[in-house]
């Protein structure tokens, strides 16, 4: 069991976190202070075109080492402590963060690598190969904040009342299969995507499997990792959109997708069960994500974990209790119960018009009926 | 010259006795015993069965069919002083060949004691945290598309027409290859029907495809094996898939082989060759003697076939990871991998005993080779050799096989007692014969009753293992290592297996 929550502003009015702490703080039952979270979009405009590196270091020494491993990769243009206040967590590895731009490659072999592939490459070597030393946050203009303790304890440690974001994610933790270590906390991000994850992933196995096999290599010893990279895989590598790469990691059972009316909509929805039979996820699950474009919920196909939505003009929010809505705005307008499997899609308004209502964007329910 | 390794050098290990309170002396037994093991005698004014002594291979037809359940088989192997190497096997093969100067046949897979892997491996379970789900109760998918995919959404040109040059099966469940020959046409009618209701697939085996089973030919993977036995223009038309024969698991490196008593008019007919001459298979294909020539031929087929998947079938041996990868590139859309507990008709038991690796193992590497390479999409795996289980067939699919074939197994359901006399051409149980009398013993549709039974029964079972595992769709089954636990397992194995040990 764990507690997840979200909220998103399509206009990008930034806000800080605390209306997202008021939500999962309210769901302390949810977990047990093992582990809690947070994840900020739009909170480093100062530094919006540099990849913000978070990195958690047990001790100087693998400190150093990554921070000579990102110097040799990368021109740093801003470093520093996560500012912290360790009056209620006095026991806590070294947090530092880097904005940084991908040094120029020197071999052809790595030319031909686009910034971003580069950029995850180096992600991932840190946390393979560097020793006690990992990045939990690589993004653009955004950070994720997390480590062991209750959801009050992690906001007042990183100080969220002082960043300002127009998309928050949040999580409680109750780990179960892996230990709760400040890696192991949620969200887990790889450049622009963070998910919160409130289930486990029967599936684990292979999808790790799936993703090693395109360069990603999970070392945070929990499931739920997977899940933020196969989502940097399909959107960005693959160049699925929200709605299909929720189809891909939360499709319609077989006997669905047969029997889907539309013939164009029903070969796709096979092939795509097809390619990605590896990405998709399995056991109970509701999962809030957060991208480039704006912020989605999915569960499985049981709804084995709650997940519930409400909104209020350009705000929409998610959790996984309505109480926790209700306390992060007293006057929504609309809740919804998305049901099982189908997924809940909000987008950011490129050009400032109205958001669209997000039961518009069922689009598993428009297409299977 | 060959002679039976099953045909005692001593006397047989088997010996029928008759309980003369039951037996009222009809003589069934010995009408029933292909081997003649039983004749009857007049003692006494009192007909009854009589062991010979020699030729009993523990077949059980007699014991089962005996209208009165008189007969028990029992062991009756001559006991010999213990011996750690001359065990009685080993004194056995050296005194039928001492005879006979001959190549001691077998049938069936390999009968060794070396490890089953599979009997090694157990599978996880939910508690608490991941409910498991209830096949009886909610929906459990177990839908398989065979055949070459794609690596990304963007490598697909033509979204519509992309599924429908797969194979979907219902489940990742084969016939294995035996051909006409080696088995009879109940038998293969009996697969033929079972694949076609229960959305399958059944392989022809090197034999051709009869005439009779031509409408069952939008299921049948055809073989194009070292002999080309069957192959023709329309043959090429026929099949949903093809497959070319490199390997065998009970006989890598030799070819198949089919004596010409066996070789009668309908098999004669379908394999094109003359009645009552030997149908011996090359040991290689004379046109593939390297990976190019695998490719043209892979090629040659899918152009002579308008382009239906190409399956290439090898043994499992040392090097099975490279070879694979190197049929996967040739073009191959199917790979199917046959270990060493992999049935035959009949094959040397020195091959059958000596020769190969555990299927287990071979999967394991070449599943993770074909990662490692990134070219896994190109090709589905399809896992043979010693399947017995529904338990077996989830282990080689939680270890990266996308279906598994089984052969033995459906002959076992069909009758068979695993007397591992294929090779005689005397199966008591009418399978592995073609003689009329004998064949006649199977009723095609018994034989598809209990083929869909095995079936079914299996697909259950595949079922309540995804289930307790918290998993609906196969697809998050299929190479999901972490599922697996090994016991007693070293860590070289564990390695090659890519699992963890029990309680890591």
């Amino acid at each position: 069991m764990c507690g997840i929550a979200g909220l998103i502003n399509q206009k990008r009015v930034r806000e800080n976190g605390s209306r997202i702490k008021k939500g999962i703080v309210l769901q302390t039952e949810r977990g047990n202070g093992l582990g809690a979270g947070y994840a900020a979009y739009g909170i480093y405009p100062e530094y919006a075109d540099l990849y913000a590196i978070h990195l958690i270091a047990v001790n100087r020494q693998s400190l150093e080492k990554a921070q000579k491993f990102l110097e040799q990769h990368f021109f740093i243009h801003a470093a520093g402590n996560i500012p912290v206040w360790n009056h209620q967590i006095n026991d806590h590895p070294l947090l530092w963060r880097y904005f940084v731009e991908p040094r120029p490659c020197r071999t052809e072999h790595t030319l031909s690598y686009r910034a971003d592939d580069y950029a995850i490459e180096k992600v991932m070597e840190v946390n393979r190969i560097l020793e006690d030393a990992f990045v939990f946050s690589s993004g653009k203009n955004m950070g994720v904040f997390k480590g062991v303790g209750t959801p009050q304890e992690i906001y007042d440690f990183y100080c969220l009342d002082d960043y300002a974001g127009y998309c928050w994610l949040a999580h409680n933790r109750f780990p179960t299969n892996t230990p709760g270590w400040w890696g192991g906390a949620h969200p887990f991000n790889l450049l622009s995507c963070s998910i919160v994850h409130n289930g486990e992933i029967s599936s684990y196995g292979v999808n790790r499997r799936f993703l090693e096999g395109f360069g990603y290599y999970c070392r945070m010893q929990t499931d739920s990792e997977v899940v933020a990279y196969l989502l940097d895989l399909l959107m960005r590598r693959h160049e699925l959109t929200i709605e299909e790469a929720t189809l891909v990691l939360a499709p319609p059972y077989w006997i669905a997708a047969e029997q889907l009316a539309d013939e164009a909509v029903r070969d796709k929805v096979i092939a795509l069960k097809i390619i990605y039979e590896a990405a998709m996820l399995n056991g109970p699950f509701a999962i809030l994500a957060a991208c480039a474009d704006g912020l989605f919920g999915i569960t499985d196909n049981t709804k084995l974990r709650p997940m519930t939505v409400g909104r209020n003009g350009a705000y929409t929010f998610f959790a996984s209790e309505v109480s926790a809505l209700y306390e992060m705005d007293e006057d929504l307008q609309n809740i919804y119960m998305p049901r099982a499997g189908q997924p809940c899609i909000v987008r950011l308004d490129a050009d400032g018009t109205p958001g669209s209502c997000p039961e518009s964007d069922y689009i598993c329910s428009q297409i299977i009926q | 010259m060959t002679i039976a390794v099953s045909s005692p050098g001593l006397r047989s290990f088997f010996r029928p006795l008759f309980d003369r309170e039951y037996c009222d002396g009809c003589g069934q037994c010995a009408v029933e015993c292909s081997f003649n093991e039983i004749r009857m005698e007049t003692r006494a004014g009192r007909k009854i069965p009589v062991a010979n002594g020699r030729s009993c291979g523990a077949c059980h037809r007699c014991e089962l069919t005996c209208p009165r359940g008189a007969i028990r088989i029992k062991e009756d192997g001559m006991p010999l002083r213990p011996h750690g190497v001359w065990h009685a096997d080993a004194v056995n093969r050296v005194h039928l060949q001492a005879a006979s100067g001959a190549v001691a046949l077998t049938g069936l897979g390999a009968d060794t004691s070396l490890p089953v892997y599979f009997d090694r491996l157990l599978f996880n379970a939910c508690q608490v945290t991941n409910p498991a789900i209830d096949p009886q109760r909610e929906l459990m998918e177990t839908v398989t598309y065979l055949g070459r995919k794609a690596q990304s959404w963007q490598e697909i040109a033509d979204v519509s027409s992309f599924h429908r040059s797969l194979i979907p099966l219902s489940m990742p469940l084969l016939f294995a290859p035996m051909s006409y020959g080696s088995v009879n046409l109940s038998f293969q009618l009996a697969m033929a029907r079972v694949a076609r209701k229960k959305g399958l697939l059944w392989y022809s085996g090197e034999g051709g495809l009869h005439r009779d089973l031509y409408s069952y030919s939008d299921c049948v993977v055809l073989q194009v094996a070292s002999g080309r036995f069957g192959v023709s223009r329309e043959y090429m038309q026929l099949g949903r898939a093809y497959q070319i024969k490199i390997g065998q698991g009970a006989k890598p490196g030799i070819g198949g082989h089919l004596p010409g008593e066996k070789v009668l008019p309908g098999i004669s007919e379908t394999r094109m060759i003359p009645l009552g001459s030997d149908a011996i298979s090359p040991a290689p294909q004379h046109d593939i003697y390297s990976i190019e020539d695998l490719r043209l031929l892979i090629y040659a087929i899918k152009e002579a076939s308008g382009y239906k998947p190409v399956c290439v079938k090898i043994a499992a041996v040392h090097n099975v990871a490279a070879i694979a990868s190197g049929v996967v590139r040739a073009g191959a859309d199917m790979l199917y991998l046959d270990g060493y507990r992999g049935g035959t008709g009949a094959t040397p038991a020195i091959v059958r005993d000596n020769v190969g690796i555990p299927l287990e193992l071979a999967l394991a590497a070449v599943d993770q080779r074909l990662r490692d390479e990134r070219i896994r999409h190109r090709a589905s795996i399809i896992a043979a050799g010693g399947i017995r289980n529904s338990g077996d067939v989830m282990k080689a699919i939680a270890l990266g096989a996308d279906a598994v074939a089984i052969g033995s197994a459906c002959l076992v359901a069909c009758g068979c007692h695993v007397c591992q006399r294929c090779n005689s051409g005397k199966c008591p149980w009418g399978i592995t014969t073609n003689d009329e009398k004998l064949a006649a013993r199977l009723d095609p549709a018994w034989a598809e009753e209990r083929l869909t039974n095995l079936v079914e029964g299996w697909h259950h079972e595949m079922r309540e293992i995804m289930g307790l595992n918290g998993i609906y769709d196969i697809g998050s089954f299929r190479g999901n290592r972490l599922i697996l636990r090994g016991v007693g397992l070293s860590d070289r194995e564990l390695a090659v297996l890519g699992i963890k040990h029990a309680g890591e």
